[in-house]
């Protein structure tokens, strides 16, 4: 008899899961991550001298080429700032996918797995953690703008928004970065495959060219593409030039459509990186 | 007697490999289990599913009587792991690591810290504390491992395969860490494939072949299983070897077997020692020189052939210290 007593499951007696241990687990996880990014401060130099590159390249080198206002040199680094902002924020993704997969090969998934925290803090506090780490990078990079001759235009409630549409939009983008992360095999790969999509989106946008000057069979994409719509909405906001191809909802909208993209993807992505999580290996 | 383990006809199939085939294991509280079994026997599968990270096919589990499947919070409070790789973070210090997963184990920050400073300093670990892993040794991480996984006072604990990669000498200091938990009443489930582990540390033992069960008892149980002791007589020359089988035959429980090349005469017996006595002085009266002989008690490694008709088939790649280690112990 006392083994059927041993067989029957026991009545739950650990305290019911809270939403408060949601905010705590990620706080922990999220703090885990910035002191990995002090003890390793090349990681975060690197993640900014290429931006600051982009700026100084694209400013310097190639900017005199392209014409996108009045006062031709100027006005391009006007147009530039925005667009390297965007840009960075696409970048940051790549590094949140290599730091999950080499999370989960390196066993430290497991612990975790086998903890009773809740299982979305490991990403929520990755994610916020890559918040920070952008918002600090997104700083130094206004600052070098400013250096090269970039200014706001428009109020200080107009900037803030602006400021507010990128960690939005950066904080939701790390979300599919993340989910790409827990689908890689190891870090070699989620390294490659970590940017092979970025660059599309990066590229084929508004970032450092103004649509008009692409084939007409692109330009929807361009148009479209979360990242033009990020880099035009920025130019309004902070009264940058804007060089316009036509009136189509997205030049129409900017504003709204980005802050709709960052919420689109991360109902969608967060979920399903969520989900990945919790089925990984099972 | 409570089961601290209970799980029936775990089955797992990743694809068309089966990794278990419907297994049963029940472990009691504050004992030992050993899974013993080659590299894809199931052991790690075995774990993975009882830890809640792996959801089995088909078969139920409970550990400290929650259901595997239904209620994973309730199994993971009561739960550490160790698994095969130590799951640390390589950038933080080890006081760092132990204070982020008491947090995640929502002890409050006081008590983390205390915690984590009681689990280093009873791991050997203070003097490291505040060091980066990335320096510590692979002895120093599996203790770190280990500490981690004791953060919450599980009253179960998984260490899967904790000492492959282990130099001898901080096997044997695992081995103490691991005693001593169990002397404190911790139920524990141990994989291994070095056979030696299993017999120094388990109580019973459960031996795993291609997803299935092969065998289960206590180690001297699964010895006598095949066969008793023996004696091994070494002798001086090799032309002495039919000669001395047949003298000594009345002292077997068995007929003597002989290997020409090692000169070696083997011979199952009852009463040991003093079958001892009787065959040196027999030969002795011959004038057939010995040199060397011994008591042979079976180790795991002859209970794995017998039971599977293969050794242990451990990989290459893991082999190194294990070939070493078992070869010595079956010579010695």
């Amino acid at each position: 008899m006392s083994t059927l007593t041993s067989q029957s499951v026991t009545e739950s007696t650990a305290p019911r899961p809270r939403f408060g241990w949601l905010i705590t687990d990620s706080i922990s996880v999220s703090r885990r991550h910035l002191l990995k990014i002090t003890r390793v401060p090349e990681s975060l130099f690197f993640a900014l001298i290429q931006p600051v590159m982009f700026v100084l390249l694209f400013a310097f080198v190639f900017g005199g080429a392209i014409d996108v206002g009045p006062n031709g040199a100027q006005s391009y680094r006007e147009y530039l700032i925005p667009g390297i902002l965007a840009q960075t924020v696409m970048f940051a993704v790549a590094g949140i996918t290599v730091g999950i997969t080499e999370d989960a090969s390196k066993g430290i998934m497991d612990r975790f797995r086998s903890l009773p925290m809740r299982p979305g803090a490991v990403l929520t506090g990755h994610t916020l953690a890559s918040l920070l780490q952008n918002i600090l990078v997104i700083i130094i990079l206004s600052i070098t703008g400013f250096a090269v001759g970039w200014r706001i235009h428009n109020g200080a409630s107009d900037a803030a928004l602006a400021y507010l549409m990128f960690a939005t939009f950066a904080y939701s983008i790390t979300w599919v970065g993340a989910w790409i992360g827990l689908h890689m095999p190891n870090s070699e790969v989620a390294g490659t495959a970590g940017l092979a999509w970025i660059f599309p989106f990066t590229f084929a946008s508004n970032i450092f060219t103004p649509v008009a000057t692409m084939p007409g069979w692109l330009q929807p994409f361009v148009l479209w593409n979360p990242v033009s719509c990020l880099a035009l909405a920025a130019r309004e906001l902070f009264g940058n030039p804007t060089p316009l191809l036509g009136d189509s909802f997205p030049e129409r909208y900017p504003v709204q459509l980005s802050f709709a993209y960052s919420f689109l993807l991360l109902a969608i992505f967060a979920p399903l990186a969520v989900r990945a999580f919790k089925t990984r290996n099972k | 007697m409570t089961l601290a383990i209970k799980a029936s006809g775990l089955a797992k199939a990743y694809g068309d490999v089966v990794a278990l085939n419907g297994i049963d294991i029940e472990v009691e509280q504050g004992t030992v289990l050993g899974l013993l079994g080659p590299n894809g026997s199931g052991k790690t599968t075995t774990v993975r599913i009882l830890a809640t990270l792996l959801q089995a096919d088909s078969g139920s589990a409970t550990v400290g009587g929650f259901d595997v499947a239904t209620q994973q919070d309730d199994v993971r409070s009561v739960i550490g792991l160790t698994g095969q790789y130590a799951a640390v973070d390589e950038y933080l210090t080890g006081r760092e690591n132990l204070e982020l997963f008491g947090r995640l184990f929502h002890l409050s920050k006081f008590d983390a810290a205390k915690r984590a400073a009681e689990l280093l300093d009873r791991f050997d670990l203070t003097d490291a504390a505040d060091r980066g892993i990335k320096g510590y040794s692979g002895g120093m991480r599996r203790r770190l491992d280990l500490a981690a996984s004791l953060i919450g006072r599980p009253n179960v604990l998984f260490l899967d395969e904790p000492t492959t990669g282990l130099d001898p000498r901080s096997r044997q200091g695992m081995w103490e860490v691991i005693e001593a938990l169990v002397a404190d009443g911790t139920t524990v489930l141990l994989t291994t494939q070095y056979l030696e582990e299993a017999d120094q540390l388990a109580d019973r033992i459960v031996v795993l072949d291609h997803g299935n069960v092969i065998a289960q008892g206590t180690s001297d149980q699964l010895k006598s299983q095949v066969g008793g002791d023996r004696i091994e007589i070494v002798l001086e020359n090799v032309s002495d070897i039919s000669r001395a089988a047949e003298l000594i035959k009345e002292f077997g429980s068995a007929p003597a077997t002989t290997e020409d090349v090692t000169k070696t005469v083997l011979l199952p017996v009852a009463g040991g020692s003093t079958a001892i006595v009787n065959i040196v002085r027999k030969l002795d009266e011959n004038k057939i020189a010995i040199a060397d002989i011994a008591l042979r008690r079976p180790t795991l490694d002859d209970v794995f052939l017998s039971l599977t008709g293969h050794a242990t088939e451990v990989n290459e790649e893991n082999s190194a210290p294990a070939k070493g280690r078992r070869g010595r112990k079956a010579r010695s």
